[in-house]
C-alpha cells in the first residue's frame, strides 16, 4: 500500500498575523511554523494505517527551502520519505497540479491531505487534485479505515455526518477525530535525519489567482461589562445597542 | 448570459446558506450586468420549494430532480452542476461555503477551467480586473485576490451579503443530465443528522459551552437558553474531545467556523483557536468568573460571574423580555 500525505507549512495557531511592505507580504517577524493541524490528523492516521497494512509513506509539500524542517518533523512523526516540489505555492491550483504529476508518476493508493490549510483556509487542493488525477476525492473525512480495497469513511456534514463506503485509489481531506496527533519521540527525531528528503522542481507554472493586497480586520473596541445582578441590563443592551434580538 | 448558484438543500427545504448565494449572485449581476440569476437544484425536492428561491433574486431554477442526486455524491453532482453551467452559458457560479459545496467547487475549478476563491466577504471589485475579497488565516485576516480566468467561481462566506426577501417567484424547468456510473460509484451508506434543531453552521444567534461547564449534565442551562433565543448550541473543542458533546458542535479553528449576529460563550476561556472560529460574528457576549479570561478581550459585552447562577437568569430575563 502506497500512501502519500500533503502538508502545508503554516503559521502556529497562536500566532499573531501581520503584514509588511505596505501590506503585501506576510510578516515571518516571530511566526514559528508547523504542520497544518488538518494535515497533522492527516499524517497521523497514514502512519497508523502504513503500521497496519505494511508499504509506504510519503510526505509531499509544495514549498520553498524554508519548509525543509517542517518535512522533516512529519518524517520524525513516521512518514518513510519527503518530497519537497521547490517552488513558493503560487495558488491553489498551482499546488494542485504540483500534487497531481506527482501523484500520477507515483501511482499512490491513497492520497490524505488537512480538510484545509490554515492560512488559505481554501477547503480546495484534494477536489481539484481528485478531477485532476480523475479519482474520488471526500473532504471533510472524520473517520476512514480500510476493508481491502474498500475505505470505509464518515464525512461531517452540517449538524452531522454521512458514512460513505469507496474503493482505492481515493483522496481524503481529513479533520478529527480521524486520529489522534502524534508527537515525535526520540527514536523519530533521530532516524528522520537520515531519511530520504528530495527536491523536486514544479512542472507548470500555471496559476488562476493572485493576491495582491492583504488586510486586517479592524480592532475590536473595549468590553462593556454588566453587573451579574443585573443581567436585564445586558438584555436592553442587546436588544437597543447591538440590535441584535 | 446569466449567473449560475449551485443551491443545496436538506429534508425538504433550500438552505438558507444557499439562499444566501443567491442574494449575493443577485446582487453581482445588478453590479456586472451579467442578466439574470440562475439556479441548480439536485435530487428529490418539492417543486414549490424551488419556486420560493425567486425571493432571494433567482428567476429561474434549473431541477435535476434524479434521486440518487439527493445525497451529496460529490463527482455526481459536480458533473451535473458542470451541464447545468454549460447550458445557461454564464461566466460565474456562485455557491454558499459548505462541506458539500467546497468539495464540489474544487471539483468544478477543474472541469469548467474556472478561477475559484473561498471564503469570499462582499462583491468582487470589478473597476479595474476582478478581484475579490476572502477571509484569510482563519478570520485573523483578509486578503485581496484578483482572478484572471475568464470563467469564475466564488465560494460565499455567510453574511457575505443581506438575504433578500423581496424578489417574485422563480420558474422551475426539469434539467435533463448525463452522469456516469463511475461518478456513482462512492456509496452514502448512512446519514446522520440532527433533526428540528437549528444547524450552528447556519445559525444567526449560537450559545456555546465550554469546559467551565463542568460536564454533560450541566448542558440542559445551555440549551435552555439556545431554546429562548431560537439559537444553536457550540462548545469548545475540549468539551467535544472528552464527549461531552457531539464533534458538530465543537466550534474554533479545527472545528465549525461561525458567523452569528450573536455568539453566547460560557465557561469558554478564549484560547485564541477557539476565537478563530468565532471572529465573524456581529456581537459576543461573554459569561465567565474569571475577569482575567482571554475571551473578555475579544467580547462586545461580558459578564463576570458564575455561569450556573448567571445562565438561568439571563434566561428568565430574555423570556421576559422576547
Ligand atoms: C492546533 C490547535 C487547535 C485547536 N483548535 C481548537 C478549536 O477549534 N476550538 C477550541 O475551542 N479549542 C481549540 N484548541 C484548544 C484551545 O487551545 C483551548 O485549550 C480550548 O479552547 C479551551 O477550552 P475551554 O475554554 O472550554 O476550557 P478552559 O481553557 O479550561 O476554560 C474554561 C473556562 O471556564 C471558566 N469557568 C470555570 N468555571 C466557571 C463557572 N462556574 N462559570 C463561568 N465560567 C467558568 C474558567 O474561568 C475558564 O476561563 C486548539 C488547540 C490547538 C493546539
Ligand atoms: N503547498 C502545499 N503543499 C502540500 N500540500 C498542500 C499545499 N497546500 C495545500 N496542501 C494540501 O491541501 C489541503 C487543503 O488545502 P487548501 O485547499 O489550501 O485549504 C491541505 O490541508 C494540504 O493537505
Amino acid at each position: 500500500m502506497k500512501i502519500l500525505v500533503c502538508i502545508t507549512h503554516v503559521p502556529d495557531t497562536t500566532s499573531k498575523i501581520q503584514f509588511t511592505a505596505d501590506n503585501t507580504k506576510f510578516d515571518t517577524t516571530g511566526v514559528q511554523f508547523i504542520i497544518g493541524p488538518y494535515d497533522d490528523y492527516a499524517l497521523a492516521r497514514a502512519v497508523e494505517l502504513r503500521d497496519q497494512t505494511g508499504g509506504k509513506l510519503t510526505v509531499l509539500n509544495v514549498g520553498e527551502a524554508e519548509t525543509e524542517p517542517t518535512l522533516r518533523k512529519a518524517l520524525a512523526i513516521g512518514a518513510d520519505e519527503a518530497i519537497r516540489v521547490n517552488s513558493f505555492p503560487k495558488d491553489s491550483f498551482f499546488v494542485a497540479q504540483q500534487i497531481a504529476h506527482f501523484a500520477k508518476e507515483g501511482s499512490y493508493d491513497l492520497i490524505l491531505m488537512g480538510r484545509e490549510s490554515i492560512d488559505f483556509n481554501g477547503g480546495m487542493v484534494h477536489g481539484m487534485v481528485g478531477e485532476l488525477l480523475n479519482m474520488p476525492s471526500f473532504s471533510p473525512v472524520m473517520k476512514l479505515d480500510l476493508d481491502g480495497t474498500t475505505v470505509k469513511m464518515a464525512r461531517e456534514i452540517e449538524g452531522g455526518k454521512e458514512m460513505l463506503e469507496a474503493q482505492l485509489p481515493l483522496i481524503a481531506g481529513c479533520q478529527e477525530p480521524i486520529a489522534e496527533w502524534k508527537i515525535p519521540n526520540m527514536r523519530g527525531i533521530m532516524s528522520a535525519r537520515t531519511k530520504p528528503l528530495n527536491v523536486v522542481e514544479a512542472v507548470s507554472e500555471q496559476t488562476q489567482a493572485e493576491t495582491k493586497k492583504y488586510e486586517l480586520p479592524p480592532a475590536k473596541g473595549a468590553v462593556k461589562l454588566v453587573d451579574k445582578d443585573q443581567v436585564s441590563e445586558l438584555v436592553k443592551l442587546l436588544k437597543n445597542e447591538a440590535k441584535v434580538l | 448570459m446569466s449567473v449560475l448558484v449551485y443551491i443545496e438543500h436538506a429534508e425538504g427545504k433550500v438552505k438558507k446558506t444557499s439562499l444566501e448565494a443567491v442574494s449575493f449572485a443577485h446582487a453581482l449581476a445588478q453590479k456586472t450586468g451579467e442578466g439574470e440569476v440562475v439556479a441548480v437544484a439536485l435530487g428529490s425536492i418539492d417543486s414549490a420549494e424551488l419556486v420560493k428561491v425567486g425571493s432571494a433574486g433567482a428567476t429561474k431554477v434549473l431541477h435535476a430532480g434524479d434521486d440518487r442526486l439527493t445525497a451529496g455524491v460529490i463527482q455526481a453532482h459536480a458533473s451535473a452542476v458542470a451541464q447545468a453551467f454549460e447550458k445557461v452559458g454564464g461566466k460565474t457560479l456562485i455557491l454558499a461555503k459548505s462541506s458539500l459545496g467546497d468539495a464540489v467547487a474544487a471539483r468544478l475549478a477543474i472541469k469548467l477551467e474556472a478561477g475559484l476563491v473561498s471564503n469570499v466577504v462582499e462583491l468582487p471589485d470589478t473597476s479595474s480586473g476582478y478581484t475579490v475579497k476572502r477571509s484569510i488565516y482563519t478570520g485573523k485576516a483578509f486578503a485581496f485576490t484578483a482572478l484572471t480566468t475568464e470563467k469564475k467561481i466564488l465560494a460565499i462566506k455567510k453574511n457575505a451579503v443581506d438575504l433578500k426577501t423581496d424578489g417574485g417567484d422563480a420558474s422551475v424547468e426539469p434539467l435533463e443530465v448525463t452522469i456516469s456510473d463511475a461518478d456513482f460509484a462512492s456509496k452514502i451508506t448512512n446519514t446522520e443528522r440532527a433533526t428540528g434543531d437549528v444547524l450552528l453552521p447556519e445559525a444567526d444567534i449560537v450559545v456555546s459551552g465550554g469546559r467551565g461547564m463542568k460536564g454533560p449534565e450541566n448542558w440542559g442551562m445551555i440549551e435552555d437558553l439556545a431554546k429562548t433565543l431560537g439559537a444553536a448550541t457550540g462548545c469548545s473543542k475540549p468539551v467535544s474531545d472528552i464527549g461531552w458533546r457531539p464533534h458538530h458542535e465543537h466550534v474554533g479553528q479545527t472545528g465549525i467556523k461561525v458567523a452569528p449576529s450573536l455568539y453566547i460563550a460560557i465557561g469558554i476561556s478564549g484560547a485564541i483557536q477557539h476565537l478563530a472560529g468565532v471572529n465573524s460574528s456581529k456581537c459576543i457576549v461573554v459569561i465567565n468568573k474569571d475577569p482575567e479570561a482571554p475571551f473578555f478581550k475579544a467580547a462586545d459585552y461580558g459578564i463576570v460571574g458564575d455561569a450556573f447562577e448567571v445562565v438561568p437568569k439571563l434566561n428568565e430575563a430574555l423570556k421576559a423580555e422576547l
